[in-house]
């Protein structure tokens, strides 16, 4: 039985800070902005009134510094919970939390833990450009020893950000920006949504569609779209893409033997390439024809509206990946097409789908 | 040379009782260097070897000033911060023989050595890195209303690193109960600091980071224990984050059991001249000025630390190594 409240992502995440702030005395916040009267776009604002700069530490611009030192005090027992405005920023604090954070355990032998929480966030839209916008969660997702968690809804950002800061592992939360604004059915008072994997969101048995993220969302409103034509597809929301269990995902091929997978990051060396390595190495005799790859084309993300238009796949992109995989009329396509766009009232790529406020 | 040194030999203060313990943890730190160095050849230590000979002073000193629950953290050249915090010292040689008794059960090697029961937080091989770690685990002591202090090793290259900045900024904005000990030993590798840095005392920086500093001599061993007694005292009551700039001077090569004086990238004179400046030997002719540790008692001491490294080693030899089904253990904790 979901929950009666409808509220945003961004409030969702900002429920879930304040019950671990409340709940936990060893949590604490830290980032460029935290203590700001905006709040890293309304997930964090109002907790420093309640909480003190002890607890929501506004930080001096030194991302590697911090999180060697979010680090330093998460081996002394304490859970940090670091935000990044953009995910470019992080790249400050690749030395840390590569070395040091994803190491620590292992290299140990079990005996210290990182509890590290570090929220990215993804930029998208608005001229936001090339060091402003990029998804970069695969670098993530390289690193043994790190999690790397994408949520999709606003049930999905609150619980898997409490299950994030219960972890005894650092764990990567890369929140794409848009998603903040969705709606969706929270749950009061603390839940955990487990960092366990990949997730059938919307049943169907003529083709598979992993998504991650935003995606997930394109993903959904394509399946809706292709169900009025006649063809019925299953939704994985990925969620956890590091430790990747692709048990979900294999049953799926299993039962569908066509896969389309789509990320909001670049499609060369992307998620994709490992599901779909995967699905070769363990379902290669389940598959009726060639995986198809949605994701970014191979170059930084342009600032202008008429490139930013040409540069994110939609809906659209996943719909005709659904109608070849699945010899669907080019009568079917365009009405799934048609049908898509028309939900996205004309509304330019560069802002938010009115769409997509949900309630998911 | 470009760093300023304050030699506070004031013999008056002289405690002879510190002056033998701390004789004992130098020459201690000494022998086991010099045994890892002469079985280094035998390849059971199969890991790259940064020693502390030369430089036994620091620790010796830094460590009589501090508790065991105060935190220490360390870099590549981590062998003597480890054994003078108490670090155990089976469990370092097993370690560099890569054996499931080591420290980091075989996964470290010789540049990750920790002790959790000894207050040795952690080492790290990449330069600077563990700085920001030791502030780190300066903020939870503060945050978790403890007294404790954490100790920041660091060498001289380290403070051409961002993250030192990054890391000494945020401990002094915070008052927290940190003090960066940094070994001056003069060389990055090869580099010499005068390529590396322009002509001003390091100490410099810390000061204008706003940290309580001092210089010292980092080859008297007496000198470091009396100012690092003062930089714990000025952490430990909230007073803020210290520096400590110490001088001192490595013996053999950056890495490895050899002296390297015939690459020429120093001269034999300047070694010499630092070895004239043994930090053991003119401990001992202070010793003996006050009567206090005569050549008998020194013999009677150096066959008790042999006794302790033949003791080591052979259990270090016979520590099995970690087995082969437990290569990917404790990836994630559960």
């Amino acid at each position: 039985m979901p929950s009666e409240r409808i509220i945003t992502a961004a409030q969702a995440i900002r429920e879930a800070l304040g019950e671990a702030l409340r709940d936990r005395p060893e949590t604490y916040l830290m980032g460029e902005g935290v203590a700001d009267p905006g709040g890293i776009f309304g997930t964090t604002k109002g907790l420093i009134e309640e909480f003190g700069p002890d607890r929501v530490v506004e930080m001096p611009v030194a991302e590697n510094g911090l999180t060697g030192i979010a680090i330093g005090s998460a081996l002394m027992g304490q859970r940090p919970i670091m935000t990044h405005q953009r995910v470019d920023f992080a790249l400050l604090c690749l030395e840390q939390l590569f070395n040091t954070a994803a190491k620590s355990h292992y290299v140990t032998g079990g005996k210290h833990r990182v509890p590290l929480t570090v929220r990215m966030i993804i930029g998208r839209g608005w001229g936001q450009g090339p060091q402003h916008s990029q998804s970069l969660e695969t670098l993530f997702a390289y690193i043994p020893g790190l999690k790397v968690v994408m949520p999709s809804t606003p049930y999905e950002f609150k619980g898997m950000m409490h299950a994030a800061i219960a972890d005894d592992n650092p764990v990567m939360v890369l929140e794409h920006r848009w998603l903040h604004y969705v709606n969706g059915h929270v749950p009061e008072g603390p839940y955990l949504s487990p960092l366990d994997g990949p997730k059938v969101v919307k049943s169907g048995d003529r083709a598979t569609v992993v998504a991650s993220s935003y995606m997930v969302l394109e993903a959904l409103r394509a399946a809706t779209a292709l169900e009025h034509v006649g063809c019925s597809i299953e939704v994985i929301d990925l969620r956890v893409l590091r430790p990747l269990d692709m048990t979900p995902i294999l049953a799926s091929i299993r039962k569908t033997g066509r896969l389309v997978v789509c990320d909001t990051g670049w499609k060369q060396f992307g998620i994709g390439a490992e599901i779909v390595a995967n699905v070769v190495e363990q379902a290669f005799d389940a598959l009726k024809l060639p995986p198809a790859r949605v994701g970014l084309p191979d170059h930084p993300t342009p600032s202008s509206l008429p490139l930013a238009e040409v540069y994110y796949p939609d809906s659209t992109d996943i719909v005709k990946h659904i109608g070849r995989l699945c010899g669907l009329s080019p009568d079917a396509v365009d009405k799934a097409c048609t049908e898509v766009l028309a939900v996205r009232q004309g509304v330019p790529i560069d802002k938010p789908d009115p769409a997509f406020k949900g309630p998911f | 040379m470009n760093t300023t040194t304050t030699h506070s030999r004031d013999e008056a203060a002289f405690d002879p009782v510190l002056g033998v313990s701390l004789y004992r943890e130098m020459v201690r730190i000494r022998m086991i260097e010099e045994e890892i160095a002469a079985r280094y050849g035998e390849e059971k230590m199969r890991c790259p070897v940064h020693l502390s000979i030369g430089q036994e002073a620091v620790p010796a000193g830094i460590s009589a000033a501090l508790r065991k629950t105060d935190q220490v953290v360390s870099t590549h050249r981590c062998h003597a911060h480890y054994l003078a915090k108490g670090g155990d010292l089976k469990a370092m040689l097993a370690e560099m023989m890569g054996r499931e008794a080591g420290c980091c059960a075989g996964r470290g090697g010789s540049m990750h050595l920790f002790d959790r029961d000894a207050g040795m937080l952690l080492s790290l091989p990449i330069v600077a890195a563990s700085i920001p770690v030791g502030v780190g685990a300066a903020m939870a002591m503060k945050q978790r209303g403890e007294d404790n202090v954490a100790v920041i090793y660091l060498g001289d290259a380290s403070v051409e690193e961002g993250v030192f900045h990054e890391s000494a900024n945020f401990a002094a904005v915070r008052k927290l109960p940190a003090i960066f000990v940094c070994e001056n030993n003069l060389y990055s590798v090869y580099t010499p600091l005068r390529d590396r840095q322009p002509d001003r005392p390091i100490s410099e920086l810390g000061r204008a980071h706003g940290l309580h500093t001092v210089e010292v001599d980092g080859n008297d061993a007496l000198g470091v224990y009396r100012a690092a007694t003062e930089l714990v005292a000025h952490a430990r009551s909230g007073a803020g984050a210290c520096f400590m700039l110490a001088d001192t001077y490595r013996w053999r090569e950056h890495c490895g059991p050899n002296f390297d004086n015939t690459l020429g990238y120093r001269t034999v004179a300047e070694f010499e001249d630092w070895k004239g400046r043994d930090p053991i030997e003119s401990l001992i002719l202070r010793l003996e000025g006050k009567g206090a540790l005569d050549a008998a008692e020194r013999q009677a001491m150096a066959n008790e630390i042999t006794a302790e490294i033949t003791e080591a080693f052979a259990f270090a030899e016979a520590a099995p190594f970690p087995s082969i089904a437990t290569a990917a253990d404790n990836l994630y904790a559960l």
